[in-house]
């Protein structure tokens, strides 16, 4: 599912990027405010949900070539957070609704969880 | 089999905002020198764990990657506080990391497995009051697919 499409089903607002939302294709998402825990599972392709805002989490991304981040319950991330995401080109977007909202939206639109390589996935 | 290319890259203490920056840049090394991309998924994960480790548990330190065409290493080197016990240290969820660290999202106990994860070899040697030296290679005979 493409970026602009995620967007619209959560009435998320677009901090930057907006020029990629048509372009970057969202494959799997995963929900966490661990940054290891995003390093062990996200694959590229993968829609991050974080309550986290710092810088880090956009070196994260970077690190794992994620098409794009949503920071869930309407937390805005920090100016030199949108200030790198900005010049990577990385869409930054955010949402007023819960983790667990933001979730069951996008679970129920049919975007696939990260697999567990633990569970044999 | 020339010598290897290197990159090293000077680590800064407790610095956030820059901590991450040597890693973007080897990650775009690696992709300059046409190494394949399973290959710089795993390197960058490893190089970014070690480079946190250095800024939040080594006091900093110098991060180094050294690309043949036999392996990529990378090198955490510090002469920070070294780590009592290893074997605890690499264990999912050991964390020393204390609260400021956490609210930021780190300090979860599972870089270091991480790092184990992604690696072919890995060699941690630390001794307390001298520092700490991480080793991780991948082989890039087997194209790399994953560890
Ligand atoms: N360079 C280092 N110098 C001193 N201690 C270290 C160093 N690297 C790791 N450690 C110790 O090993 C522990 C485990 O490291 P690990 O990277 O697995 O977890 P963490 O850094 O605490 O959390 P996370 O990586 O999940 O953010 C650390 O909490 C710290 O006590
Ligand atoms: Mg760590």
């Amino acid at each position: 599912m493409k970026v602009q499409k995620l967007a619209e089903l959560l009435g998320a607002k677009v901090l930057c990027g907006a020029e990629k939302l048509e372009t970057a294709e969202v494959d799997y998402v995963y929900a966490a405010d661990l940054m290891s825990d995003v390093l062990a599972f996200a694959l590229p392709g993968t829609l991050l949900l974080t309550g986290l805002t710092n810088i880090q989490i956009i070196r994260t991304a970077q690190m794992l070539d994620l098409p794009a981040i949503l920071f869930v319950r309407g937390k805005h991330p920090q100016e030199e957070t949108v200030r790198l995401a900005s010049q990577v080109g990385l869409p930054l977007l955010i949402s007023d609704k819960s983790m667990y909202e933001t979730s069951g939206i996008i679970f129920q639109a049919g975007v696939a969880p990260c697999p567990i390589p633990e569970r044999g996935e | 089999m020339g010598a290897p290319y290197v990159v090293e890259f000077e680590i800064a203490k407790d610095d956030f905002l820059a901590a991450g920056e040597g890693s973007g840049s080897v990650k775009d090394t690696l992709k300059m020198l046409g190494i394949p991309s399973a290959v710089i998924r795993r390197a960058a994960i490893i190089t970014y764990e070690a480079e946190m480790n250095l800024v939040i548990h080594g006091g900093g330190g110098v991060l180094k990657i050294l690309i043949s065409p036999e392996k990529v290493e990378i090198v955490a080197r510090d002469d920070g506080p070294g780590i009592p016990d290893v074997e605890l240290a690499m264990r999912e969820g050991f964390s020393t990391a204390p609260d400021r660290i956490r609210e930021m999202g780190f300090g979860a106990g599972m870089g270091l497995p991480n790092i184990k994860r992604n690696a072919d070899s890995l060699e941690i040697e630390s001794a307390v009051g001298v520092g700490t030296t991480l080793t991780a290679s991948i082989d890039l005979s087997g194209e790399g697919g994953p560890a």
